[in-house]
């Protein structure tokens, strides 16, 4: 037999994103932002799940717990006029946007002083103003609405982008592909930020998805992804800033896998038995997202454990504000029953 | 043998077309699959490919002729090795006159009836300025020319859809706005109703006004979702703050003979939701008008066109803003007997029975409701109240219809006004069926109007 050349190893796949971006180098003014911004995050949803515990919170409601270094990474790269769209576990995107937790904590209660008056709930909250739009309970809604956002953005020849984000169980929606199919054809700013917390309710990725890597859902559209460390804030910033620039400089859309971790269940009403108590407990210890940024705080000398007890301190009396106005805002007038379902003229 | 080569149908609704050209002349041997001619629609031009082989022996409708009916005979072909001078020789038809009795069978009309051309004057629309010029122009235009107008006015507008640009609309509504405005403002999707109904939807939160054109609403079933759950509910959950200025528009319900899943009426089902506006025309100025109140509207609209309606035409006023109110029926017809409520194709056949019920002594009035929701429900009672009888007669399904819910309303607001049951004539409850006897039977006719009129007025 001829000795056959061994075949030239195959070029990788340009679309194929194994690498890592560089961490964002935060100044001390970063750390104690993105610390402060997490711990806000972490200490209203524990607020809100004692509440939900206490019957002032109805329905459902979704805490998002473990992964707040998503949203903090994602949306302090962001500037005016960008937009940002997710589901149904959305106080913390609201929070990192800088809303007011009481109009947070009052919509959770259905108070008329919610940021949707009252008639929205956990699930339906919007800050326009803000650039936030839900806030949406479909499953996998969000990511054709965010395709529209950054449509609208393209339309109107700006250089702002559209933060989508959705989960691991929404990432195998059909119309996440026809979005990403349509945002690739006519090069949408839309960054598709998929928050894989491993289970889509009690169902984890392995046994639902027969691409576990989530980032390269985009491949067969040409859309560049990359897998992020979500539970390190720096790691999820420094790959945002990326992305956010590769879109504003118009190269279409860009997916960020998110590997993070929900430390409770799906909802209030999930035991979550679909993992050991193992699991969860090694990701609190090994893997949060705050501890890791308060010891590098400690480590550079910018505060110590006091400074850090009295931000703690000061974070719980906004959340313990929050509560307060909450449980005082009236319920809405009866007459709100019909106002909103039309705008008039 | 000769073959006879016949003027052919190029749409399940085409009944007639211009031969624009003649690819062969007489004497020409051709073989399966030439081009033998250039038919034009309303919608396209298409190409006539032969069948069988032989040589062209007559050309019997001349190039230019317009109004060929489906079914001429336009060319007679000989295969080989026959005695060409034993032919018989049909009629010519030359292009200075409209084609008329066609040699061959004709083609089986459209089993939905043809739409009706009405000219009585709505008695509660808005006043028209005297000395306002008429014009005729088909409910295609009208639909054009709404969304060319509130393109013009307005950079926001924006018109996204399957086939909308370059292929100028599968139907041939959004004919030249691709040239006019651009493939900025003319978007070509991919087959992806989900998609770009949700697209849409988030465009105009960030305050776009688009149009999204539907190539049927059949389509749109894959959309709803988002038609419902983003567009009409998103105002009220976020207690106002924000808002989805968005129409959804193309056609509804049944064509001609496309069988069960191209066929369906969803005005019921829309209209059934608070958060959307529900409006489905009959004629070209409701078209125009009502379009253009569509896309100025801060809501979601669902705009319920009509497949066979598009090349009807209609006399419309010549106005340089013919925006019609949404939420007003109009009064098509004034009666005393019996009235008769209908929306969309179905007023042309309520319109039709009440021509051939005035004949027989009954004097109907016609109500076209032109919005379903909200539904003005008012000029149907009022209406009631004056004829104590109401017949309501809607294309598609019986249970839980526009007719069954107006139905219900003039029980719980009109009963003492009513001298007989509320009577529905809805298309049969069935998935509509392809077979030509079983569509005919299936779909409302003003036969079927006529009868329940006469029931209702206990004359029959």
């Amino acid at each position: 037999m001829p000795s056959k050349k061994p075949a030239a190893k195959p070029a990788a796949s340009p679309r194929r994103r194994s690498v890592k971006t560089a961490h964002f180098k935060p100044s001390n003014d970063d750390l104690v932002d993105f610390y402060q911004q997490m711990l806000l995050i972490r200490r209203f949803e524990e607020k809100a799940g004692q509440m939900y515990g206490m019957g002032l919170i109805g329905g459902f409601c979704h805490l998002y717990i473990g992964q707040e270094a998503v949203v903090t990474g994602v949306q302090t790269a962001l500037k005016d006029g960008d937009s940002v769209i997710t589901g149904y576990r959305e106080h913390g995107h609201m929070l990192a946007l800088g809303c007011d937790p009481k109009s947070i904590m009052a919509e959770l209660t259905g108070r008329s002083g919610g940021c949707s008056g009252g008639k929205g709930g956990s699930m339906h909250m919007f800050d326009p103003d803000k650039g936030f739009y839900g806030g949406h309970g479909i499953v996998g809604a969000q990511a054709s609405l965010g395709t529209g956002l950054g449509f609208a953005a393209k339309y109107r020849k700006t250089d702002n982008v559209s933060v989508a984000y959705f989960g691991d169980g929404a990432s195998n929606q059909g119309q996440v592909y026809e979005s990403f199919n349509m945002a690739r054809i006519w090069n949408l700013p839309v960054i598709y930020i998929i928050e894989n917390n491993q289970y889509a309710m009690g169902t984890s990725v392995k046994r639902a998805s027969s691409e576990v890597e989530l980032c390269r859902r985009g491949e067969s559209f040409r859309i560049p992804g990359e897998q992020v460390d979500g539970m390190d804030v720096l790691a999820v910033r420094g790959a945002m800033d990326k992305a956010v620039k590769y879109c504003r400089e118009g190269n279409g859309p860009y997916i960020l896998e998110m590997k993070t971790y929900r430390y409770r269940g799906h909802s209030m009403s999930d035991p979550a038995k679909y993992r050991s108590k193992d699991e969860v407990k090694k990701m609190r210890a090994e893997r949060d997202c705050i501890d890791q940024i308060k010891e590098k705080i400690l480590d550079l000398g910018i505060t110590d454990e006091a400074g850090l007890k009295a931000w703690d301190k000061d974070i719980k009396s906004r959340v313990a504000d929050a509560a307060s106005f909450a449980q005082e805002s009236p319920e809405p007038a009866a007459e709100e029953l019909y106002t909103n379902v039309y705008i008039e003229g | 043998m000769a073959i006879e080569i016949n003027m052919p149908a190029l749409s399940p609704t085409m009944e007639t077309g211009t031969l624009a050209k003649w690819m062969v002349k007489v004497g020409d041997t051709v073989e399966s699959g030439d081009v033998i001619a250039e038919i034009e629609t309303d919608k396209a031009t298409m190409e006539v490919e032969v069948v069988d082989e032989g040589t062209i022996t007559q050309i019997l409708v001349a190039e230019g002729t317009e109004d060929v009916p489906v079914g001429q005979v336009i060319a007679i072909l000989v295969e080989e090795d026959e005695d060409l001078s034993a032919m018989p020789v049909p009629t010519a038809v030359t292009a200075s006159a409209p084609a008329s009795a066609p040699a061959a069978a004709p083609a089986p009309a459209p089993n939905v009836p043809a739409p009706v051309a009405a000219t009585s004057v709505a008695v509660s629309d808005p006043a028209i300025p005297s000395g306002t010029e008429m014009v005729s122009i088909t409910v295609r235009e009208a639909l054009r020319d709404a969304m060319a107008e509130e393109m013009r006015r307005d950079p926001d507008v924006f018109i996204m859809g399957e086939e909308v640009g370059e292929y100028q609309g599968a139907y041939k509504v959004t004919q030249g706005l691709l040239d006019e405005f651009g493939p900025d403002r003319v978007i070509d999707t991919p087959i992806t109703e989900h998609g770009f109904a949700g697209l849409g939807a988030g465009a105009a939160f960030a305050g776009l006004k688009p149009v999204i054109e539907f190539m049927t609403f059949n389509f749109a079933m894959q959309a709803i979702d988002h038609i419902i759950n983003s567009a009409a509910k998103t105002h009220y959950m976020s207690g106002g703050l924000v808002k989805c200025p968005i129409v959804f528009r193309g056609p509804n319900g049944a064509a001609s003979r496309v069988g069960a899943q191209h066929s369906q009426n969803y005005a019921a089902w829309y209209a059934s939701v608070p958060g959307l506006k529900v409006i489905a025309p009959y004629d070209a100025a409701d078209c125009k008008g009502l379009l253009k109140a569509a896309i100025l509207d801060p809501n979601p609209v669902v705009f319920l066109e009509n497949e066979l309606m598009y090349g009807e035409s209609f006399d419309i006023p010549d106005l340089p803003d013919l925006v019609l109110p949404i939420g007003k029926a109009r009064i098509f017809r004034e009666g005393s007997d019996v009235t008769i409520v209908s929306y969309s194709i179905t007023v042309g056949q309520a319109l039709k029975a009440a021509d051939m019920l005035a004949e027989q002594g009954i004097s109907a009035e016609v109500i076209d409701l032109r919005t379903i929701r909200p539904l003005d429900i008012e000029t149907v009672i009022e209406s009631v109240k004056k004829t104590n009888r109401c017949v309501i007669a809607e294309e598609g399904w019986p249970q839980c219809s526009v007719a069954s819910d107006i139905s219900a309303q003039l029980m719980e607001k009109a009963f003492d006004w009513l001298d007989a049951p509320v009577t529905r004539v809805n298309s049969v409850d069935v998935p509509l069926p392809y077979a030509d006897n079983l569509e005919k039977a299936a779909v409302v006719t003003a036969e079927k109007i006529v009868q329940a009129a006469k029931a209702v007025c206990y004359s029959d």
